[in-house]
């Protein structure tokens, strides 16, 4: 087995199997260009972040713009705290509104950006302050109930 | 009566004997496991050795890793898309298909393949070294054959395990795409996005690399060892061979529950 063949034949194995991985990167997996672009990190605060994930999408009008970065707890305040990295594409006023919404009907949770009318924009480090908590379901059929109990009086 | 309690001891014997065996087998292979590192410098500042050992057992396995993969992922895709479908999710398939091969399949069946064709191979060869006396001449000339002959076949088991669970990977996507689009009719669209929604890159497909290099380690170390223990007669060299592939088996299975279990809980 000469030389030259041996080299050109690892060669193109280690080129099949760089680019089975890339494909399995980029088309199977969900690494796209969107990860790697830059971005910009924005906090809100939540009573109840329900199914919320590291990860999970942040959507402005059902299109991804950005991911959630990091969830952690206030001891102080006793509410969630999330960070989101926004794409710096997009840039959304300083009254947004962030709502945590469940994608279809027993799927996982994302964060709904809904633009407001100021005109300054958020920037990096800025807090969202209008936010509107995940839908607990508990807390719906005890409402549904109480309201039952309290229509048959 | 006498006769009895023979038999009775020498059975007690025989697992007693079995089980030290094993263990003093064990750490004669973790110490051979460190030579290695020691002696590892030589693989790469020679590293035409390494590459020579790559083409041995990464190219020569390209054949029946393609082969194999592109018949799991079309028995995926079939048997996949048949309960699917009873419940009404017949789009998940692609996820199905997915899923099972990146976090599980493609790492534990490319190293059961690489065990037995690559790692019989390993120890064959090793094995027959060591009979004619190949190995105890290097060391006569100075040259020590831990670092020449063994440590390049580690080092490119170690490389090609990984390269060749994401061929599996990547072609059993693909054969469950041949069933499930073109023969059965799911819909492409739905296909590819579902599975882009739901494989995430680090933790099912960086999880799978990494439970491949796992057994390319333990597989291409219990090929070597065979090898290098084995009684220089071809009767031992060949009952070394099939101790690979059944020691390197049961590792590879048992390495996989436990790296499961640790990924699954994050």
């Amino acid at each position: 087995m000469d030389k030259i063949k041996l080299d050109a034949w690892v060669g193109i194995f280690v080129a099949i199997g760089v680019i089975s991985l890339l494909g399995l990167a980029m088309k199977v997996g969900n690494l796209t260009s969107n990860d790697i672009r830059e971005t910009y990190m924005v906090t809100a605060n939540f009573e109840n972040i329900g199914g919320l994930k590291p990860r999970a999408p942040v959507k402005g009008a059902g299109v991804v713009v950005g991911r959630v970065n990091s969830i952690v707890f206030d001891t102080e305040a006793y509410h969630a705290i999330v960070s989101i990295d926004i794409d710096k594409r997009y840039v959304f006023p300083k009254d947004t509104f962030a709502n945590i919404y469940t994608a279809g009907l027993l799927g996982e949770q994302y964060i709904g950006l809904e633009a407001g009318g100021e005109e300054k924009n958020l920037e990096q480090g800025d807090r969202i302050t209008q936010t509107q908590d995940a839908v607990v379901l508990e807390k719906l059929i005890s409402q549904f109930l109480y309201s039952k109990a309290s229509e048959e009086e | 009566m006498n006769v009895n309690t023979n038999i009775l001891l020498k059975f007690f014997e025989k697992i007693g004997h079995s089980f030290s065996s094993r263990t003093l087998r064990l750490g004669a292979a973790t110490r051979l496991f460190f030579l290695i590192l020691v002696y590892s410098a030589d693989s790469f500042k020679r590293i035409h050795l390494t590459i020579r050992e790559i083409y041995f057992t990464g190219v020569m396995s390209l054949v029946i890793i393609i082969v194999s993969a592109f018949f799991v992922g079309m028995v995926l895709g079939l048997q996949g898309y048949y309960t699917l479908q009873k419940y009404g999710s017949s789009e998940a398939i692609g996820v199905l298909v997915a899923l099972s091969l990146v976090r599980e399949l493609g790492p534990v069946v490319t190293a059961l393949l690489f065990a037995g064709r690559a790692g019989t191979a390993i120890t064959a060869e090793i094995g027959l070294m060591k009979a004619t006396e190949q190995l105890s001449a290097m060391e006569m000339m100075a040259v020590s054959p831990i670092a020449r002959i063994i440590a390049p076949r580690f080092w490119a088991g170690v490389i090609t395990m990984p390269i060749l669970a994401s061929i599996f990977s990547m072609v059993g996507v693909l054969g469950g795409y041949v069933v499930a689009v073109p023969i059965i009719g799911v819909d492409e669209g739905a296909f590819w996005s579902q599975m882009q929604a739901n494989v995430d890159f680090r933790f099912d497909i960086v999880n799978g690399l990494i439970k491949s290099v796992v057994f390319g380690i333990a597989c291409t170390i219990i090929a070597l060892f065979e090898g290098f223990d084995a009684p220089p007669t071809a009767e031992g060299v060949s009952r070394a061979t099939t101790r690979t592939v059944v020691t390197s088996s049961l590792a590879i299975l048992a390495l996989d529950f436990v790296l499961t279990s640790f990924m699954i809980s994050g």
